[in-house]
């Protein structure tokens, strides 16, 4: 859908901004969720969605063409896997309060939501995001995350049994102690 | 063509929620779920799931994008950012491992509080459990306490008051700390639950409250006017630990007055 026309000038000015900037900008809002999502603490995940962009911009004129959206979930993806591996063996970190004020939905299902997410393994919360909230494909969860479409299946239906079951723990734990 | 009579999966449950199923199949499998309770339920279950995740975090998408995203912004000032050269960026990319986050510039602040609550909490884990010497210098001296971290320390330290927490001061202690020495008072309440408060020079001149959790401790802590805090706990729930962590910030704040 982009073809090659991309400016040769790396020029900033008045120039109009090149077919591959303006996808760039157009994915921001939804990157900016889906990074909320995987990360829960909403600084960091502008922290994730800046470094995708600045990567992705760096990167135009070694951009051969294809579906831009998925090269920038790619991006973000890796990038919050490198993130965790570096926080490995340290305290979990999370926001004291979600420090976004979704004004939207339930405040306590909305946390209920956002804690299962919590303890979901990496590479299951991306499936689970990037198909459930992100719409993406199997076929293009698979190639961001650089294995087979089985496997994709496999992790999404873990992640859901897991969410299902954390959802349901803990409304009965809520119960139990109220 | 597909047979009716072949079970549906659990494989094809999950491709019909998604609409990853043939369309010529997707009749069979609503036919199975109206007399298969227990999959239709699970069924129904993941789609409240998706509306969950979509009550939850669309509303990210409607927020004004912040100024640090701009793509002309970024674009403009691309030298500010400290990566390697493209090729090694796309590599990394590509392979999806390696350098990038480590080298993250200015922003990386979190890391530097990270060890500040490794210490915190191990501070906290060494002295909760001592019976007969859990501090240097009882509660009861509580301004000679207050008088020699500060002098130690090079910051105000305050022992603030928390007994509307239904806590009391113990005592506290001199630590050394990768970035100088620290301060460190513990507090319990009539029941014996014990809350340390640690502070230590701070690289971040301010942040806002955070939360970490290691095990059973957990902590909330934040830096303010170069000086960063973490009040510490084992196993109090959260509404506990922001009751004591509130009361110990608001009696911070006003230290200057």
């Amino acid at each position: 859908m982009l073809g090659k026309a991309f400016a040769p000038q790396d020029s900033c000015n008045p120039v109009p901004m090149s077919a591959f900037r303006q996808s760039v900008e157009a994915m921001i809002p939804a990157l900016r969720r889906y990074a909320r999502a995987l990360a829960r603490d909403a600084d960091i995940a502008d922290d994730l969605v800046q470094d995708t962009l600045v990567r992705a911009l760096r990167s135009e004129r070694l951009f051969l063409g294809g579906d831009v959206r998925s090269w920038l979930y790619t991006i973000l993806t890796n990038l919050n896997k490198n993130r965790r591996r570096s926080l490995a063996r340290r305290p979990q970190f999370m926001p004291l309060l979600d420090n976004n004020p979704d004004a939207s939905g339930t405040e306590a299902e909305g946390r209920d939501i956002a804690r299962a997410l919590s303890t979901l393994v990496e590479e299951q919360r991306s499936v689970l995001l990037l198909v459930m909230l992100e719409g993406l494909s199997y076929r293009e969860v698979a190639d961001i995350q650089g294995v087979p479409i089985g496997t994709v299946m496999s992790r999404l239906a873990r992640a859901r049994a897991h969410v299902k079951a954390s959802l349901e723990g803990e409304r009965t734990a809520l119960r139990r102690v109220k | 063509m597909t047979d009716r009579n072949i079970p549906v999966t659990e494989d094809e449950l999950h491709a019909y929620v998604d609409n990853e199923l043939p369309a010529e199949r997707r009749g069979d499998v609503e036919a199975w779920l109206a007399s298969h309770p227990d999959d239709a339920a699970r069924v129904q279950s993941w789609q409240a799931m998706a509306d969950l995740l979509h009550t939850r975090y669309d509303s990210v998408i409607d927020e004004a994008v912040p100024k640090r995203l701009e793509i002309e912004r970024l674009v403009r000032q691309p030298r500010k950012w400290v990566y390697g050269a493209v090729a090694a960026t796309l590599a990394a990319f590509i392979v999806g491992g390696g350098v990038g986050w480590l080298a993250r510039g200015a922003t990386a602040a979190p890391s530097a509080l990270q060890n500040f609550t490794v210490h915190a909490i191990e501070a906290h884990r060494l002295y909760v459990v001592e019976v007969r010497h859990p501090v240097e210098v009882p509660g009861s001296e509580r301004s000679h306490l207050q008088q020699w971290l500060t002098k130690r320390c090079g910051w105000i330290v305050r022992a603030p008051e928390l007994t509307n927490a239904g806590l009391k001061l113990v005592g506290g202690r001199l630590l050394p700390s990768s970035a100088g020495p620290a301060s460190f008072m513990m507090y319990e309440s009539a029941s014996g639950e014990r809350f340390t408060i640690y502070t230590a020079k701070s690289a971040a001149e301010a942040t806002q409250m955070r939360f970490a959790a290691e095990g059973k401790e957990s902590t909330l802590f934040w830096a303010d006017d170069g000086v960063v805090y973490a009040v510490v706990s084992t196993g109090a729930d959260r509404g506990r630990l922001s009751q004591v962590a509130q009361a110990v910030y608001d009696q911070m704040e006003k230290k200057g007055g």
